[in-house]
């Protein structure tokens, strides 16, 4: 029964992550009780059969794996997620290889994650590792994203782009021209193992393991110069860790997308059981309408011969052949299913055939199907009858309700909305303003102040002019304050004075030893704040450092 | 061991033990269990024939890889070294202002200088190189025996009145306990600490500064500016090593004490030595 397996399905979330669950899952379960009214003793569909014994519908505790050979959908949803899967494979198949200019002091891929020198390039962006909040920022905003688009649109981040999704689509596609679509390859898995048999697997699986280690090849070009790197590879010279980067990587690719596929997310991905939380009645989900669906038969024109009600649905279990998930939409929103919208295409294309209007699978909101479901079952007081949604022509009636696209535009996805931008607005105008320029100052603890023989005080600075450029500059780092103090900086020059020019290298930070010194007449009693100041006159940037200079107390 | 047992039940066997009517099942092990504890076994196997495991009479078997953890350590040494491309080299042989002039050399040299400080130096000097009574200061800038990076090296690779090490800094001040008169000493002290700014009163300094000329100025120097070659310190500034106050130089004059260094280059190598002088000299008082 689809109520009952969703309500096990949620308890088993329930009780696995230790969320509230109870108002939800009472919520949906009176909802599809009541619709499905089973309290009326009827049988709905009359198709149903574990509804009858709870008990044995509870089922082991351990299972085994069905097989699942889901068959090849056509239609607008998997077009759809062809292209999903072009470019989101091409964004990461091809973006080590782009090129961005930097000038002679800096990498020129485009994006590069330089863990040796710790930097990251993102095209015009470099990040230091101190400026690692942006990536932060970008983690938060990745997370509010999935929020906005599973309120508005549901699991569409299953279904479509998550990387598990993608890839064992990819080798599905694989399989398919391999061993045939889903009928071909149910005979030739029962088959016994003759050398056709054997021909296919082999050539199967080496091409999903070059799938593999290419997927594993593609992630190390993230983290070095993609050419040199591919050179090194080939011809073995590259590091270990880049090759067992790659055979980590090429396994869990193997392993996941070939081997265990649907069951990493039924059993292995918290994404699920999370996302069901952020549904609410008016998110998009993948929907058997069963209120123009029911009552199901396969031989539909025969029973409305006799006078029977008969619903849209003729049994082909075209949705379920289609499915990745190796679910039955017809049972209801459920934890197993991704939302890839596949049985829609399928569903769509019967319905074509068979002259009846698309949509008996749909993207549906809760709220509609509630209301159609109330009106299909005279508010739950009859099983459904297909006369209350049509009129006599078989269009239906006005009171059907069909998705409303501005309810994607409500509080809830607004507010998500303006957090993510928020968010984002706030990064960017960080970006734009954030210094590349800096001068980070570190006081010498031991020893505090050193006397020297003329009876001055002098205080010893590690500093750090950061060059954030890929450019060598010369910086002038003078003092502000203390007006009678000098500055000597080792291997600079002997000369003391309050005004040095330094040359930094590109794209580093250069550390100096600085020791500043106060003549005797002029000693502040203990503790004298001032400044020092970086300064680069071309470019007109300059960062100031709060420093203190110490000096003995009650001595003056 | 009781006769075989089935448990009504589950129809499992029973271990034959029973306590007060209860028996434990004789169920097989898990299965991944099983094959986990076999696979030890294997391992256990493999790892005996591969790496030293016997314990024999003299030593133990060495195994089939030869691998052992000093042999590793050397590896380790010997990478170490290569990492560092050649520049230990360079530091032993270029002279010490050579190193000075080349920034990534000072650079090298002052880490490594600041390690070996850590190790053999800071117990007298301190970390900080602040140095407290009778051990110099290393960060200003009055230098008992010279503050140029030769000086430093010098001193440093042969010690200060060292007893083995024949060209060590060497020299001693005389005990005036046994040529001035306590009254005599008394007045000395007033006149080097008034040199220092301290006022005291002329019948104090008339014959101290007299006596001064007399007794200290060959080492010390006429107007107390010291002598680097004798190591003898000047005594008109605003730093003092051994006593500070009159009663304390007093007693210096009388009885002095005398600062002891062994010489490094006996100890350590002389890149080491080498890298000490360049950390010392970058201290703030180099020269």
């Amino acid at each position: 029964m689809s109520a009952a397996r969703l309500l096990r399905s949620l308890i088993y979330v329930k009780d696995a992550w230790g969320f509230r669950w109870d108002k939800r899952v009472k919520k949906w379960n009176c909802a599809m009780n009541l619709y499905t009214a089973e309290h009326l003793n009827v049988d709905a569909s009359g198709q149903d059969s574990d509804s009858a014994d709870e008990g044995s519908a509870r089922g082991a505790l351990y299972e085994s794996r069905r097989k699942i050979f889901p068959k090849r959908a056509e239609g607008r949803f998997r077009r759809f997620k062809w292209l999903v899967m072009l470019i989101t494979l091409g964004i990461y198949y091809l973006t080590p290889w782009i090129r961005w200019d930097r000038g002679p002091y800096a990498p020129d891929q485009a994006v590069l994650v330089d863990l040796a020198n710790r930097r990251f390039y993102f095209f015009f962006i470099e990040i230091w590792p101190q400026e690692f909040f942006y990536v932060a920022g970008l983690l938060v905003m990745a997370g509010f994203g999935l929020f906005l688009v599973t309120s508005a649109v549901g699991r569409a981040w299953c279904g479509y782009t998550c990387p598990q999704t993608v890839w064992v689509d990819l080798f599905l596609l694989v399989e398919g021209w391999i061993e045939g679509d889903r009928n071909a390859r149910m005979k030739l898995d029962a088959g016994p193992w003759t050398f056709d048999k054997i021909r296919k697997r082999v050539f199967k699986h080496a091409i999903w393991m070059a799938i593999s280690v290419s997927t594993g090849g593609a992630w190390i070009f993230y983290f070095a110069d993609a050419p040199t790197l591919a050179y090194d590879v080939v011809v073995g010279n590259a590091a270990l860790v880049a090759y067992s980067t790659i055979a980590v990587l090429a396994s869990i690719t193997y392993v996941f997308g070939g081997l265990l596929r649907e069951q990493v997310c039924i059993y292995m991905c918290p994404w699920p059981r999370i996302q069901a939380a952020m549904l609410d009645d008016d998110s998009l989900v993948v929907t058997y309408n069963d209120w123009r669906g029911e009552p199901r038969n396969r031989h539909a024109k025969k029973l409305a011969a006799a006078g029977e009600p008969v619903g849209d649905c003729v049994d082909c279990n075209a949705c379920v052949a289609v499915c990745p998930m190796g679910i039955d939409i017809r049972d209801g929103q459920q934890l197993a299913c991704i939302t890839c919208a596949l049985c829609i295409d399928a569903c769509d294309s019967v319905m074509d055939k068979i002259g009846k209007p698309r949509g008996l699978i749909a993207y549906a909101t809760l709220n509609e199907y509630q209301s159609n479901m109330e009106l299909a079952t005279d508010n739950g007081t009859t099983r459904i009858n297909p006369k209350k949604v049509r009129d006599a022509d078989g269009s239906f009636v006005d009171q059907v309700r069909h998705f409303d696209w501005r309810i994607i535009f409500r509080a809830r996805t607004l507010l998500y909305m303006g957090v993510w931008s928020a968010v984002g607005v706030a990064m960017l105008i960080a970006l734009l303003n954030r210094d590349r320029l800096e001068v980070n100052v570190l006081h010498d603890r031991n020893p505090q102040y050193v006397l020297e023989s003329d009876g001055s005080i002098r205080n010893g600075y590690t500093i750090r002019l950061l060059n954030m450029i890929p450019e060598p500059r010369t910086i002038l780092l003078s003092l502000d304050g203390l007006p009678d103090a000098t500055m000597k900086i080792n291997g600079l020059s002997s000369d003391d004075g309050r005004l040095f020019a330094v040359s930094v290298d590109p794209d580093k930070a250069t550390t100096l030893k600085v020791f500043v010194t106060v003549p005797a007449r002029a000693l502040p009693d203990g503790n004298e704040s001032f400044s020092f100041i970086a300064e680069d006159r071309s470019s007109h940037e300059h960062d100031r450092y709060n420093a203190t200079f110490n000096s003995p107390e009650g001595k003056k | 061991m009781a006769e075989k047992h089935i448990d009504e039940l589950s129809g499992v066997e029973t271990t034959g033990h029973e306590w007060d009517g209860i028996r434990e099942l004789n169920n097989p092990m898990p299965r991944w269990w099983l094959w986990t504890f076999y696979g030890t076994i294997v391992w256990g196997i493999a790892y005996m024939i591969l790496y030293p495991a016997w314990p024999m009479v003299n030593e133990a078997t060495k195994g089939v890889l030869g691998y052992s953890s000093r042999a590793e350590l050397a590896g380790e040494m010997e990478s170490a070294r290569l990492a560092q491309g050649g520049i230990m080299e360079k530091i032993s042989k270029v002279s010490l202002e050579e190193i000075l002039a080349d920034p990534q050399l000072a650079q090298f040299a002052t880490a490594g200088g600041a390690s070996a400080f850590r190790v053999n130096c800071v117990q007298c000097h301190g970390t900080g190189a602040v140095g407290s009574q009778g051990y110099p200061n290393l960060n200003d800038d009055e230098w008992l025996w010279g503050g140029d990076i030769n000086a430093i090296y010098q001193t440093i690779a042969h010690g200060v009145r060292d007893t083995v090490d024949a060209d060590t800094r060497i020299s001693d001040m005389p005990a005036f306990m046994d040529i001035l008169q306590p009254e005599e000493v008394r007045q000395v002290a007033a006149y080097v600490v008034s040199l220092s700014g301290t006022p005291r009163d002329a019948s104090m300094i008339e014959p101290g500064k007299q006596l001064y000329a007399d007794n200290c100025a060959s080492c010390h120097g006429e107007s107390a500016e010291g002598n680097r070659d004798l190591g003898a310190p000047n005594l008109a500034d605003a730093i003092w090593l051994k006593a500070e106050g009159e009663a304390e130089i007093a007693r210096q004059i009388q009885a002095p004490k005398h600062g002891v260094m062994p010489a490094w280059n006996a100890r350590l190598s002389s890149e080491t030595v080498k890298q000490l002088a360049v950390y010392v000299h970058s201290l703030g008082g180099g020269e």
